[in-house]
């Protein structure tokens, strides 16, 4: 069956490329070699954030190069990263949690509630909201609503405020988890574990295991349960 | 009763005691908030330009969602109740500035919303006579100064009393029993934001709002305003630091004096959190 070729536009310029790729690998078909801007290849890394429109519609829309698949005459760019402002802190030195939450990130008091953020995310959050209830201080209801943040930065390339709530909510969440959730006893234990050397053996095979052994391995490896 | 409830950002940091206190004696009074499911910030200030959409729009957007739980917002912060008030306002009467924020919020709000203090919710509420009697007389001839500052009162459009003579909390400290004192300053500027780059403006004007509250004999003073709580409260300890001879008049909500009246549990109220410690003068309550 002859290929079905469609249209679309990268950085303005028109490919024709078989129907039912990802935008990954339409670029990749039309000759672009990727060395940044793309990760695991899976949808997880955020690395491959990618903005697009297509003809009749006004809006913006975003996806993850590697989890979208092309359509007929798209306008695309990716926009894999974006500058940003990242403090850098101490979490063993923050007193107040808000107040160095504003002095790392002064700008967050910018923020209007225009909400282009969250029109932006591929992973369908809120980081308005979050910004909103990190800037009152309730860390845990902003590291429960940016837990799935993979951090693409689509927020701060579009914030009128220019915010990076990226970087504000990871400062959160390693605020959150650090100081104020329970600590996860299972996990004490098992640093405890392997500081005591439990799998110093196992790690050593595997250093001198052969790559057919390795492969096999690998193909045999264990999932979690989910 | 339950009513849709927009608490602020200044509620969950420096004024919890101020929300812990309106949620448990509005309760009290039989009426559950129940806080929305999602908001920002209001803006804390309103655009003075008409046209200045975007300063705007967080507020339009809670009041928005407000409208999907109900037909009133209970809020309690007075910038809060100023900023939402006023945006209803022209959400209701600028078709020009409806039809923007609509248009780019992609909804359909028209100002349907009342956004209702909880002064007027208490002030509307039968169960606040039978107050009176719970109360067992904790407050007693207890003096207060009921201070109303600006954003309750003004502009007079979004006034939740008369803008000139309001007499909502006086009415209010009266039927709990305690005697509100008549001063010439309840509803003067404590200084607002300018303490932030104008300190001496804003002690002179809590000197001489806490002057005009202690020749009227004002044991105590109550307010909704978070920002003019710590004005009156911050400087007054400060004064008192600096001259021995400075009596200082401790500043509560509202809602302290309200739950304490309705035996609301003291834990509740977060009475320790004022720098002027209201708990001395309070101690005939069971605090």
């Amino acid at each position: 069956m002859p290929e079905s070729l469609i249209p679309i536009y990268i950085m303005g310029k028109r490919y024709e490329v078989p129907e039912g790729l990802t935008i990954m690998k339409a670029l990749e078909w039309a000759g672009y070699q990727l060395i940044r801007g793309c990760g695991c290849r899976g949808g997880f890394c955020g690395a491959c954030a990618t903005v697009y429109r297509v003809p009749g519609n006004f809006r913006l829309q975003v996806g993850l190069a590697c989890q979208t698949p092309v359509t007929p005459h798209m306008n695309l760019v990716q926009m894999p990263f974006f500058p940003a402002n990242k403090a850098i802190y101490d979490l063993d030195k923050v007193g107040s949690p808000l107040e160095t939450l504003l002095q790392l990130y002064p700008e967050i008091t910018r923020c209007l509630g225009c909400n282009t953020c969250t029109s932006v995310c591929p992973q369908k959050l809120q980081p308005m909201y979050y910004v909103a209830a990190a800037l009152r201080g309730d860390f845990a209801r902003a590291a429960e609503l940016s837990f799935d943040c993979i951090m693409c930065g689509l927020c701060a390339a579009r914030c009128p405020a220019q915010l990076a709530p990226y970087n504000i909510a990871i400062f959160v969440r390693r605020y959150y988890s650090k100081h104020m959730r329970p600590k996860p006893k299972h996990l004490i234990e098992r640093v405890a574990e392997i500081r005591a050397g439990r799998y110093d053996q196992a790690l050593s095979e595997l250093a001198a295991a052969s790559e057919e052994e390795l492969k096999k391995l690998y193909v045999n490896r264990e999932f979690e349960k989910l | 009763m339950e009513m849709p409830y927009f608490p602020g950002c200044t509620l969950y940091r420096k004024a919890e005691n101020l929300d812990a206190s309106t949620r448990s004696s509005l309760a009290a009074l039989g009426v559950k908030l129940i806080e929305l499911p999602r908001w920002t910030c209001c803006g804390a200030v309103v655009p003075l330009a008409r046209d200045n959409y975007m300063g705007m729009v967080a507020a339009a957007r809670i009041l928005a969602d407000a409208a999907k739980m109900g037909k009133t917002l209970a809020t309690v912060c007075s910038f809060c109740y100023n900023v939402l008030k006023q945006v209803n306002y022209v959400m209701q009467r600028d078709p020009e500035a409806r039809q923007k924020l609509n248009n780019y919020l992609e909804e359909g709000y028209r100002g349907e919303v009342r956004v209702i203090h909880a002064l007027e919710i208490c002030r509307q509420n039968p169960s606040l006579r039978a107050a009176k009697d719970r109360g067992s007389g904790y407050l007693r001839g207890l003096k207060v100064a009921c201070y109303y500052g600006c954003t309750l009162l003004r502009p007079a459009a979004v006034a939740l009393d008369d803008a000139e003579n309001p007499a909502v909390m006086e009415e209010m400290v009266a039927v709990l029993g305690a005697e509100a004192v008549a001063y010439p300053l309840r509803t003067a500027c404590c200084g607002s934001y300018q303490v932030l780059h104008e300190g001496a403006l804003v002690a002179q004007k809590v000197r001489e709002i806490i002057a005009s509250a202690s020749a009227a004999g004002a044991e105590v003073i109550i307010t909704s305003c978070p920002l003019c709580q710590f004005n009156l409260d911050w400087w007054q300890e400060r004064f008192s630091r600096e001259d021995g001879g400075f009596r200082p008049v401790p500043v509560l909500y509202f809602t302290q004096l309200l739950g304490m009246a309705l035996g609301v549990p003291p834990g509740d109220l977060g009475l320790e959190r004022h720098l002027v410690d209201p708990r001395p003068l309070l101690s005939g309550a069971p605090l």
